[in-house]
């Protein structure tokens, strides 16, 4: 992140402001942008996904608030900020308080280590793909929390079926990003992304030599996600809401901002690990196709890295919508078949495959940034 | 017998899929449901004590109101049993119409459940889907009766006036059989939808007997019993009774878009009889003195969800002695008891579904 600070520095240094001032706030600033912009992010897919789905149930979706109902998830999240934090009498208060809590920070914090272009990402250590794994299971267990601290029945259920899911749904995961590893010969995201990059451009993505463990993961991730099919844990016809039945306001928030922000998370997983991350399908970046004369070249580089990740995290957000519009819901047993009698083995022979691909290949060339 | 070990849950009254206010009572095992014990009576609104206080034109219009979503089953229900009580003659024409719009109620009511049961299920797109078909059946009805589901539309020896919008009738029964195949790509081959369906809620032919089921539960057992076969109104139309062998979930939801069909199929040929037969004469009964003689009547009719019936005890008066609804929802709810017995929950909600239970049409 050298040429940012410097680029930073001289900004600051240009109104006097001291070293000191800008050593500190280049460290907090970028976090304080992505609370932002994680905010921004859930507002937008809340909307987003209400008005796909109600284009593809021949509806108009929200309308009213603002124009074409930009502003209807505002004035959702403002009425759920206004309203009363009911704690149901016979509930565990103090677990029940901190489940809300707990189920968001790591969804926070895994923002942190994704690399949205090849300077910008906060924390960059050597093995984040299994930070990253260990963050992103890490809300279930608040999940259960709350569905067992609210003492309703329908929430211990939701908190039991979210566990017994996310539980089964891991292990594929964890066999598929092992693949990719072994096709990376790297843990660290900027790896796994920068391995994935060739001439051809989107001929070097990994779904091509894993097409069979991108199509696992895929599937896992919704199952993570509690997405439909998989949405037992929060089956409105079954559970009533499941595991946040009982909560209100600010805290029924907070699980409604951490499902997105994870959605959101796990789509971006998906296109770094998959999708060729920040790179650009065409092989070469566009703003240093067109824009080569000018001296701000490289900064109009990192805003299209980023661009291509969010696009290709949108696409796949686009098809998670597109399911839940067209799916029923799966049985529960049927759920826990489906990842261990199907998709564990499947993953399992992924990774050979993966494994005789690499050796076969004589191992692709890594290159570290 | 709640022991430690089982946990005791109140499905209901209040909850989303149980299509109304009913209460299920279960014990649970994990999510495996060890008994069911169905508690009804939370809509009851004491249609049948309300009618020994009115007079048979004033109890006509709360009629519909029995099963909301095909109100005009039991409005016919009830004015056939005042004319034949009186002997009143319904002309032809009368007669064609009351079948094309109980057929076509019975197709908005299928079409609710189609969406219904998805929903129960977890798909949302099938809801909207047929609610939009619903939609222009409803609409039809608002411009001929001023209703949208309690039409009142049916008066003792005739209806309220001449059937009109004829043009939208055609449109209807033009675009719905596409409409019906677009439902059947979405849903009927489905993997998801077979999974939870095939195989699941089996109602043996000899219980369902038992238990009194009718209608189209009934016909997915396998038994071949549909009233209309030996309706008087039916009498000269040409169609055959859906009765399919499966008798799980899976073939309920089929039996019902068969049924869309025959419907379908029926109201085109009611439109062709009205076409050769213009002239509109009633044999209106004044309602001020409608009389039944004394002694008991009994009428029934093929409603969307069974056999619906009345029973009407008469001592001559201006008002009933006593009046008894048989309703086809009842019953199905009685079969929650057995069959949702070592199901899972979530197999539990797809198979109370697939029953068609209609809350106010069982309580009455």
């Amino acid at each position: 992140m050298n040429y940012l600070y410097h680029l930073y520095m001289e900004f600051l240094a240009n109104y006097n402001i001291p070293k000191l001032f800008g050593d500190i706030t280049f460290y907090i600033l970028p976090f304080c942008i992505l609370a932002l912009a994680l905010l921004v992010v859930v507002l937008a897919l809340v909307l987003i996904e209400r008005k796909l789905l109600g284009w593809l149930t021949q509806r108009k979706g929200p309308n009213r608030v603002g124009l074409w109902g930009v502003l209807q998830t505002l004035a959702d999240a403002f009425k759920l900020l206004i309203k009363e934090n009911v704690t149901p009498d016979k509930a565990d208060k103090f677990l029940f308080n901190l489940a809300p809590i707990l189920v968001f920070i790591p969804a926070m914090t895994v923002l942190g280590i994704i690399p949205y272009s090849s300077e910008f990402s906060f924390v960059n250590t050597s093995t984040n793909v299994i930070l990253y794994l260990i963050l992103v299971a890490f809300p279930i267990l608040s999940i259960f929390l709350g569905g067992w601290a609210s003492n309703n029945k329908y929430s211990l259920l939701g908190g039991m079926r979210a566990v017994a899911q996310v539980l089964s749904y891991e292990i594929p995961i964890t066999f598929v990003v092992l693949s990719v590893v072994t096709l990376a010969s790297s843990m660290n995201m900027t790896g796994i992304t920068l391995a994935q990059y060739s001439k051809t451009g989107l001929f070097g993505w990994f779904c091509f030599p894993c097409i069979l463990g991108f199509i696992i993961m895929f599937i896992c991730i919704l199952a993570e996600l509690n997405r439909c099919p998989f949405d037992l844990p929060e089956a409105e016809s079954e559970l009533i809401c499941g595991y946040n039945t009982e909560y209100s306001g600010m805290r029924f928030a907070l699980f409604y901002l951490t499902e997105y922000a994870l959605l959101f998370v796990n789509a971006i997983f998906l296109s770094i690990m998959f999708l060729g991350g920040y790179l650009s399908p065409f092989g070469v970046y566009l703003s240093n196709l067109f824009c080569a004369n000018m001296h701000t070249a490289q900064i109009l580089v990192y805003f299209e890295q980023a661009f291509w990740l969010i696009l290709k995290a949108s696409l796949i957000i686009f098809v998670i919508i597109w399911i839940r519009a067209t799916l029923p819901r799966l049985a529960s047993f049927d759920l826990l078949k489906f990842s261990w009698a199907i998709l564990l083995p499947l993953s399992i022979l992924n990774l050979f495959a993966v494994v005789i691909y690499k050796f076969i290949s004589g191992g692709a060339v890594c290159v570290l940034s | 017998m709640t022991t430690a070990t089982t946990l005791k849950l109140n499905l209901g009254p209040q909850h989303p899929s149980t299509h109304g206010v009913l209460r299920l009572i279960l014990e649970l095992d994990g999510e495996k449901i060890l008994s069911c014990e169905p508690d009804i009576g939370y809509l009851h609104r004491g249609m049948e004590k309300m009618a020994e206080g009115l007079t048979y034109i004033q109890y006509l219009p709360t009629v519909d109101r029995i099963d909301y979503l095909a109100g005009c089953f039991y409005s016919e229900l009830l004015c056939r049993s005042v004319e034949k009580a009186m002997n009143v003659e319904l002309s032809e024409r009368v007669k064609t119409i009351r079948v094309i719009l109980l057929e076509l109620n019975r197709i908005a009511s299928h079409l609710l459940w189609i969406g219904a049961f998805l929903m129960d299920l977890g798909a949302i797109s099938p809801f909207f889907y047929a609610m939009r078909e619903r939609e222009m059946i409803l609409r039809y009805f608002e411009k001929l009766t001023g209703q949208r589901m309690m039409y009142n539309y049916f008066v003792f020896g005739g209806v309220r006036s001449d059937i009109d919008y004829l043009e939208e009738i055609e449109e209807i029964i033009k675009i719905l059989p596409s409409k019906i195949k677009d439902y059947e790509k979405i849903i009927t081959d489905n993997p998801i939808f077979l999974r939870r369906t095939k195989g699941k809620g089996v109602l043996e032919q000899e219980v369902a007997f038992n238990n009194s089921i009718t209608g189209v539960n009934l016909r997915a057992s396998g038994i071949n019993y549909d009233l209309r076969c030996s309706d008087y109104l039916y009498r000269d139309f040409d169609f055959s009774p859906v009765v399919l062998e499966g008798k799980d979930s899976w073939t309920r939801y089929k039996a019902r878009i068969l049924e869309l069909k025959e419907s379908l199929k029926i109201i085109g040929q009611g439109l062709e009889k009205l076409k050769s037969n213009e002239k509109f004469e009633q044999n209106l009964i004044n309602p001020l003195t409608v009389k039944l003689p004394e002694g008991e009547y009994y009428n029934e009719i093929e409603a969307p969800r069974g056999l619906a019936s009345i029973y009407i005890k008469s001592t001559g008066g201006d008002k009933p002695y006593r009046l008894k609804w048989r309703t086809g929802s009842y019953y199905s709810v009685n079969m929650l008891r057995h069959l949702l017995v070592g199901e899972y929950l979530n197999d539990a909600i797809a198979i109370a579904g697939s029953l068609d239970i209609i809350l106010p049409e069982v309580d009455k």
